[in-house]
């Protein structure tokens, strides 16, 4: 199905098309300590690769999007260094990243509906991320911006095109975001919860669209989501992110499979089996890891998720677990993760 | 649910029960001579059996929102009945309205807007209880801080404005406002779409615990059946204001009779089915 | 379409209503145009009697709207006592004498306010916002009259501009420039006035609905696509925020013959302000009403044109 084999290119030290080292984020806030939203992360990805990003509310998922394309906010703090096609992104002028922002590096918002101005129609949305990058006549970005529409599967592109975004529905405007991120045909896709607050059957139908870019045109994914169940069969490599850092990191099907790190087992048993019978009885519980995400504010030296872990030890209070590689293209950073 | 408990409810007699409901909403458009009619409601026909939770399913636009207004009556329908504890209530007045409100209470989706942001946690969670006139004072206080703990949040948060509650605690503050008045009847319109899969799944949980001990019936609306699917007793489908599919989980998820509920469970499924292919791939 | 007709319908009617209170009030204020010659112990009561007779004001008041009315669709507008003269060709000129103020001085105000106040919401907490928001509330909490009469000494002081009026003494012998440069050294004083009258309440508010544009999640998405600031700022923000800002154009429009009249009367311009004041004082009823009636068509037309612009550009409003 994928021509890339798993743990190959970026693993073995080989940049491939994006290369995150040791990337620190904090930001600011007032009369307290500074928020660590991003830990020394390491993430690598390969052309053509869909890696998935698996990780709640507040792990710092939307901060890493924001930091490879360079959005963060002016008064953060940032350490590391970010390669991108052998370019280092950390610390380029503001000129150079415009131009690989949207060109080479696109971001799929969230809530497409608030990312699209509500006076403009989206046809001229999408072509202002054209003009922004290609000089084309206005005639031709029109016609650019239509056919690309139809790339999305938005047949009737005309009436999308004219139309305004509060006329559309939630499937057509995550579609439209999509268009706008795949106008200028880049590198990598970054996908923030790209199918949030969608019905299931169109759910569905944008991850056949996201999954066609990957397949016709080699478009490397960075899927951001905090549901395992959409990264099945899709996902090349799965990166689990906790309180600012990549927790475990392998092939999709090894994470799925042989899920190393307490985490990771949490989530995945909460992917729902809906023939599953045990839980209907009154007072059942379903399998939730207690307690929520910690205070970025107050992270203590010790495993950030040992609070939450039910296989502790001794050990994870005190010391924070290096990275460790138990099978071949499968690393994680747990002390205990063959319990 | 046994086969001893399933009769056991079964022979109850049902808490709600809608009968040929509709409603339908006329806007004037500015620009043209013709009116935009929406049929919202089209002749709903729905049963709610007491203790039990269940889930109602359907897409966006589908009426599962106006469902829930005119049964938490914000609403009023433009025709049909709503029978609740034998009493029908589509029609009420307001001396009336005031015995039925406490017994339904509504949690909605975005709490960040339901929850005043100017109030302090303990002031939302008291507000019922003080316009109903049921405690004052020191009281007041102590029993919203008594709800916020039976909800798991902490009572050291009480003076907290809701702003600074993540969203999963933002929604606990909700099922802990909307219990104040002991209510027999809680309906949540998508409150756990937004959260991520542990939040959801704690809350539901969390409402698992509550059902027992309040006596609770609980009628969930969602649009995505994976998790709330498994801790349902009863699954109702909706599609374009009506109601398409209405039976038990085991029935339901086993033989969907609907040509949509198929659709919609296909999708469902797709997704866990790829998930356990994926895993036993890497078993192998 | 059918929401502008309405509109004008609506306008219409409030040009009634307004006529009708308009002619009421100064109806019921006390006295009248002939009581200064009733003092006059040389001109008998007959006469006066026989002046207001010939002048209609013995007639009850419905009787004197309606031919006022009347009067008004024969053009003329009804009659000034005062002057002698129907109301329309005195109001003629003195319109277009405010009308000429108010224009330039609008004009201006908006040419200033709206890229200043663009520049100064790109640069949040920045020097020029410090420096706009501080003078912006010295300047409203000045009275226009201070104003104005401020630069009146001043030019007095300094011999630099003409004190006051619209035309200096021999205009019409003049030369076509010398006649332009006049009009012009004239203008700068009443003009200068309003536009420091206007300048902050329009400034503020550019400032205020470019600023919370700008936070809104569509900017910072269109920013991530690698759309240009200057774009952002007029493509993307500018239309955005232009809600507010056509609703305070129409007023604008609204308040072109009504927005002058304290500093036309302070700096002795000719336009409607002092004639409206003469009037008051001597009860040239007439010309009172016709003042007041065109300054609320004005008003209307104002907000109409306000509207019809707000169903252009925004298209949420078109779907209402």
């Amino acid at each position: 199905m994928k021509s890339i084999p798993f743990g190959a290119s970026s693993f073995d030290g080989v940049p491939g098309l994006l290369r995150v080292c040791q990337l620190s984020v904090s930001y600011a806030s007032r009369g307290h300590s500074p928020v660590r939203a991003l830990r020394q992360l390491d993430l690598e990805m390969a052309k053509g690769e869909v890696v998935g990003i698996l990780g709640e509310s507040g792990c710092g998922k939307s901060t890493l999007a924001r930091s490879i394309i360079g959005l963060l906010p002016a008064d953060a703090r940032v350490d590391g260094s970010i390669l991108f096609r052998n370019e280092e992104l950390m610390g380029l002028p503001e000129k150079q990243l415009r131009r690989i922002r949207g060109a080479k590096i696109s971001l799929v918002h969230q809530e497409p509906g608030l990312a699209l101005s509500p006076v403009m129609r989206v046809g001229d949305q999408i072509a202002e991320v054209i003009r922004a990058h290609r000089s084309l006549a206005r005639k031709t970005r029109k016609l650019e911006v239509e056919s690309i529409l139809r790339e999305v599967r938005l047949a009737d592109s005309g009436r999308i095109y004219a139309a305004y975004p509060h006329q559309l529905s939630g499937g057509e405007l995550h579609r439209v975001a999509i268009a706008q991120a795949l106008a200028c045909r880049p590198d990598l896709i970054i996908a923030d919860e790209p199918t949030r607050s969608l019905d299931v059957t169109v759910q569905a139908e944008i991850l056949g669209v996201l999954r066609n870019l990957n397949q016709a045109f080699g478009t490397a994914i960075l899927f951001i989501t905090h549901n395992p169940a959409l990264l099945a069969g899709f996902a090349d490599r799965i990166a689990v992110m906790y309180a600012g850092r990549v927790v475990e990191n392998g092939g999709g099907s090894k994470v799925f499979g042989r899920p190393l790190h307490p985490y990771t087992k949490g989530l995945l048993d909460l992917v729902p089996r809906s023939t599953r019978t045990e839980y209907s009885a009154a007072g059942s519980h379903l399998p939730a890891i207690p307690g929520g995400p910690p205070d970025l504010k107050s992270l203590n030296h010790g495993c950030a998720f040992e609070p939450r872990c039910a296989p502790k030890t001794e050990i994870c209070r005190i010391e924070n677990p290096e990275e460790l590689t138990p099978e071949a293209g499968h690393r994680v950073s747990c002390f205990n993760h063959d319990r | 649910m046994t086969a001893e408990q399933a009769t056991k409810r079964a022979a109850r007699p049902a808490l709600v029960r809608v009968k040929g409901l509709h409603k339908r909403y006329v806007q004037r458009r500015a620009f043209s001579r013709s009116r935009f009619v929406v049929d919202a409601l089209r002749n709903v026909d729905l049963e709610l059996q007491p203790e039990c939770l269940t889930a109602l399913v359907g897409a966006s636009g589908s009426g599962k929102s106006t469902l829930a207004s005119c049964l938490a009556m914000l609403e009023k329908p433009d025709g049909g009945e709503i029978w609740f504890e034998g009493r029908e209530i589509s029609r009420c007045d307001a001396r009336e309205l005031i015995w039925l409100r406490p017994r339904i209470q509504m949690v909605f989706q975005d709490s960040a807007g339901a929850l005043n942001p100017f109030f302090s946690a303990a002031q939302i969670v008291a507000e019922p209880l003080e316009v109903q006139r049921r405690e004052s004072g020191r009281t007041l206080h102590q029993r919203a801080c008594e709800l916020m703990e039976e909800v798991g949040l902490s009572a050291d948060w009480a003076d907290r404005s809701p702003l600074e509650f993540s969203g999963g605690q933002r929604q606990r503050l909700a099922i802990a406002r909307a219990l104040a008045l002991q209510p027999t009847l809680l309906i949540l319109d998508e409150s756990l779409s937004g959260l991520d899969l542990v939040t959801q799944a704690q809350i539901l949980n969390l409402l698992a615990d509550i059902r027992v001990t309040h006596s609770l019936t609980y009628l969930l609306i969602t649009h995505d059946l994976s998790l709330v699917g498994q801790m349902a007793d009863y699954i109702a489908v909706m599609h374009q204001g009506s109601i398409v599919e209405h039976g038990t989980r085991q029935r339901v998820f086993g033989s969907p009779q609907q040509a949509h509920t198929r659709k919609l469970l296909a999708a469902t499924q797709d997704l866990e089915s790829a998930f356990r292919a994926a895993q036993a791939e890497a078993r192998t | 379409m059918k929401y502008l007709r309405r509109r004008l319908a609506h306008g219409i009617m409030l040009l009634i209503g307004a006529s009708v209170l308009c002619f009421l009030f100064t109806d019921l204020a006390p006295g009248s145009f002939f009581d200064e010659i009733k003092l006059n112990p040389q001109i008998s009561p007959e006469t006066v009697a026989a002046l207001r007779a010939h002048y209609g004001l013995d007639q009850p008041t419905p009787v004197r709207y309606v031919r006022w009315v009347e009067s008004v669709f024969r053009g003329e507008w009804g009659y000034s006592f005062a002057y002698n003269s129907p109301v329309r060709s005195l109001l003629m000129v003195r319109a277009r004498n405010t009308l000429l103020l108010t224009g330039v001085a609008t004009l201006l105000v908006w040419m200033i306010a709206v890229p200043l106040g663009i520049w100064i919401a790109d640069h949040p907490g920045g020097w020029s916002d410090r420096l706009g928001m501080g003078s912006t509330a010295v300047l409203l909490s000045v009275p226009e009259l201070v104003l104005a009469l401020g630069f009146l000494c001043l030019a007095v002081r300094t011999h630099a501009l003409p004190v006051g009026g619209m035309v200096s003494v021999g205009f019409d012998q003049f030369g076509q420039w010398s006649k332009l440069r006049d009009l012009l050294t004239h203008l700068i004083i009443p003009v200068l006035t309003l536009i420091l009258a206007g300048l902050p309440v329009l400034l503020r508010h550019v400032r205020s609905s470019m600023a919370e544009v700008m936070k809104a999640p569509f900017i910072d998405a269109a920013r991530a696509h690698g759309v240009s600031n200057a774009r952002l700022l007029f493509r993307y923000a500018l239309p955005a925020a232009a809600n507010p800002l056509i609703s305070l154009f129409g007023f604008s429009v609204g308040g072109l013959l009504s927005g002058s009249l304290l500093v036309e009367v302070v700096t002795g311009w000719p336009g409607l302000g002092p004639l409206l004041l003469e009037a008051t004082m001597s009860r040239d009823l007439y010309v009172v009403v016709g003042v007041a009636m065109s300054s609320t068509v004005f008003m209307i037309l104002g907000n109409l044109l306000a509207d019809a612009m707000l169903v252009a550009v925004d298209p949420r409003v078109r779907m209402q």
